[in-house]
């Protein structure tokens, strides 16, 4: 065997997750984390509702759950319950059967799978650009997903103007406007990332009319159902509003946030299509296969028990609003101390949105 | 109009289809010996003891954080998991050149090693260079390196329908044929479908030849402990490949060997020349499953990592692990005995001969469709059983079976 090397030629990439190294290594007392992606509680860690440590409890011990391979696309009651709940019970696209969920690994899972889907399919035989538009800002290894899939165009529609402290309206409906037929537009139902940004109601049917007219296709992300602005419903209205004008739709849940299940890799992809549903069906199915084959199900089991039991759905609600609201107190309190600190500049949006993030405007330096 | 409105039906998986098929069959005689997954004697799944305990361990333990998982997955479990195929004392290990990274499954560890493969290795996105995988192999190798972008993807010469055994003489042929740096998949041990394993000096061979043409190997090892019941015998392959100097990948599933097959638990073990290259490598590997899943799930790995670092556990598995891999062999040592007692025609050693969970049983298609059509047997086309579909209790029937089905059917 040669002494060379086989990775002689791999270059070094410095992790995306430094900062937490960095943070981890800063011994100063008064160290604070703000770039970190997970909920903490008041004692700065993670944690799970009482609700959640419990049924999590009974589903360890109990003996009738069976070690098997989970099937493709997960557990049939999460998958039935989480389209539920993003598309509300009674919509007309489940009660037509036009709709297929995917149990996928947490919400990157459900997007990779998505774009798969998308880059594979789309309008298979015909000329299609392979345009994607994501916000700008948007995190970046949204951007290197659809890359790395294959999409040959991945650009960017205005979204954040620094200046205003809020979403550019005029900017965005003018690049969707002007996007190629048939391109794919990432959107946020809510809880954008990283801006903590969100499009009003009136704003959203702005967004839909415009991607009515051109044939655009909304791929919208729900990272954080409930936590938002405290309401399930308010922050999947896009999603249902979407679905209600008759677009196809792909939509992809997380479900990390507001259940406290990072490590559990919870998430969904949705499918609302017009047509030929088990055909696509199966090619997803064939998609994930290649991928992770079939998910775990920890996460997913917690998640589906509580849903479909109305006492538990009641009391994760209850436990949700009261997170929502301290993410609010928080930012008006912040807001408060920046008020009379005096300090320069425009703070307003730190308590307009709701939700875990928000853009502080703080430049590089 | 849909935008998806061309898109074709693909074919269902043949091994899914068959357990809906066995799903759907009335008679009380059925047995299904397609399943992918172990079995107890009583034909149903079984939670190891250990893993039950250790279970225990972590839902009472609430000092645990509920992070996501670093990129790479859980740090114990990586390194212990890959201690596990290359010996605690490997001193690939103690020379600071392996590294791992924790995935969803086999098929996980598969797809972010040939992700890596197509972009980095023999050239910058080389989706040319040749990946060979056995003839046969398990379905999905085919499409997980094919989606990963690589587009030649080629059989090399296996199983011997005539013998019943490894057609070395034809895999030590395509090896010395194939094209400098190829990639071959090669399974650690309980060969996937067939069961045929090459032996120590058919391994040795098959390294000096892939050593010579700098062929890569990407080991599969879905089966360690599983085959003989031993850890190191099963590995035995993969640790004499890296005390040859090669640098490797291998694919490690605990989905059979810790029977958790819905949580996930693989471990993808990268053997480099030295620490700097495996860095490198890690880091490219970070890229890569932060746009496929950002971060493993966390309890599988946590479950292993705390029974693989704790003596008292670790044997209590090991323990566990040659109970199931016990009774596989039980099983057949009796078919075996019970074929050659009903005179059944043919040669039925490799029954014998074959280790771990799949016997390739020489029953062809038409042979194949007698036993589940008339017999309510439920085989693979391939004519590939799972021994743990066997029980006690079905084991006569499905010898006499075997024995009408091959005495009526040519």
């Amino acid at each position: 065997m040669s002494a060379r090397s086989v990775f002689v030629d791999t270059p070094f990439a410095s992790s995306p997750m430094k900062f937490i190294e960095d943070y981890k290594l800063d011994a100063h007392p008064n160290k604070v984390n703000l770039a970190g992606r997970e909920y903490l509680a008041e004692h700065g860690q993670t944690t799970w509702l009482p609700l959640i440590r419990k049924i999590k409890q009974q589903i360890a011990t109990d003996p009738t759950l069976i070690p098997e391979y989970t099937p493709v696309f997960g557990i049939p009651e999460f998958s039935r319950r989480a389209t539920e709940l993003a598309l509300g019970t009674d919509s007309p696209a489940i009660l037509q059967s036009r709709v297929f969920g995917v149990q996928t690994v947490g919400c990157t899972g459900a997007v990779r799978l998505g774009a798969e889907l998308l880059r594979t399919w789309f309008c298979s035989g015909s000329s299609w650009s392979g345009s994607v538009f994501l916000s700008s800002p948007c995190d970046e290894s949204l951007a290197e997903i659809f890359k790395s899939t294959g999409f040959e165009h991945v650009r960017y529609y205005r979204y954040w103007d620094a200046k205003s402290s809020g979403v550019f309206m005029d900017g965005l409906l003018h690049d969707l406007e002007n996007a190629p037929d048939h391109s794919v537009v990432l959107l946020f139902a809510s809880g954008h990332s990283p801006t903590g940004a969100d499009l009003s109601q009136e704003e959203w049917k702005r967004v839909a009319e415009v991607m009515m007219k051109r044939n655009l296709f909304p791929f919208i992300l729900i990272p954080a159902q409930g936590l938002c602005s405290g309401s399930l419903e308010q922050d999947a209205w896009a999603v249902r509003h979407c679905v209600s004008l008759g677009l196809e739709v792909l939509c992809a849940q997380s479900f990390s946030h507001n259940f406290g299940l990072y490590g559990e890799r919870v998430g969904h992809l949705l499918c609302v299509l017009r047509q030929n549903l088990l055909a696509v069906q199966s090619q997803a199915e064939r998609l994930v296969q290649t991928l992770w084959s079939c998910p775990s199900v920890d996460g997913a089991r917690v998640v589906a028990t509580v849903l479909s039991n109305p006492a538990h759905l009641a009391e994760w609600q209850e436990g949700l609003k009261a997170m929502a609201v301290r993410c609010m107190l928080i930012r008006e309190r912040l807001h408060e101390r920046l008020r009379l600190l005096a300090s320069p500049g425009c703070w307003g949006n730190i308590i307009k949105p709701g939700g875990l993030y928000c853009c502080i405007g703080l430049n590089g330096d | 109009m849909s935008i998806f409105g061309e898109v074709p039906l693909a074919a269902p998986v043949a091994v899914f289809k068959l357990t809906a098929d066995f799903r759907e069959d009335q008679s009380p005689n059925k047995v299904n010996l397609g399943v992918g997954a172990y079995r107890t004697d009583e034909c149903q799944p079984w939670v190891l003891p250990v893993v039950k305990k250790v279970e225990k361990i972590i839902v009472e333990d609430h000092s645990l954080n509920h992070e996501y998982l670093p990129i790479l997955g859980l740090p114990e479990f990586r390194s212990s998991a890959s201690k596990i195929a290359l010996g605690a004392d490997s001193p690939a290990i103690s020379e600071n050149r392996v590294g791992a990274v924790q995935c969803l499954g086999g098929t996980g560890a598969l797809k972010i090693g040939a992700e890596f493969l197509r972009r980095w290795y023999n050239g910058i996105d080389n989706t040319k260079t040749p990946v060979y995988v056995s003839a046969p192999t398990w379905e999905n190798h085919n499409a997980v390196f094919s989606n990963a972008g690589f587009e030649d993807i080629r059989p090399y010469k296996y199983w011997d329908g005539e013998k019943r055994g490894l057609d070395l003489a034809g895999l030590l042929d395509d090896l010395e044929s194939a094209p400098e740096h190829s990639i071959f998949v090669l399974h650690a041990c309980a060969h996937n479908p067939t069961g045929t394993d090459p032996t120590q000096d058919q391994w040795k061979q098959i390294a000096d030849i892939m050593k010579r043409k700098n062929l890569f190997a990407f080991f599969d090892s879905a089966y360690q402990g599983f085959a003989s019941g031993n850890l190191d015998q099963d590995a035995w392959a993969i640790r004499y490949f890296v005390s040859h100097g090669f640098e490797l990948f291998c694919a490690q599933s605990f989905s059979k060997n810790f029977g958790l097959y819905n949580e996930r638990v693989g471990n993808l073990t990268v053997v480099a020349k030295d620490q700097d290259k495996l860095n490198h490598v890690l880091s490219q590997m970070e890229k890569i499953v932060r746009i496929t899943w950002s971060n493993p799930p966390s309890q599988g790995a946590r479950l292993v990592a705390i029974t693989l670092n704790s003596p008292e556990l670790f044997a209590e598995w090991k323990d566990n692990v040659k109970t199931m891999a016990d009774r596989v062999l039980l099983m057949r040592a009796q078919l075996k005995e019970k074929l050659k007692s009903l005179g059944t025609p043919g040669t039925w050693e490799h029954i014998t001969e074959q280790i771990g969970m799949f016997s390739f049983t020489g029953l062809n298609p038409k042979q194949v469709e007698y036993m589940i059509k008339e017999k309510h047997i439920f085989l693979m086309a391939s004519g590939r059983i799972n021994m743990c579909g066997l029980t006690s209790k079905n084991i006569d029937y499905v010898a006499e079976s075997i024995h009408e089905t091959v005495t009526r059917i040519q």
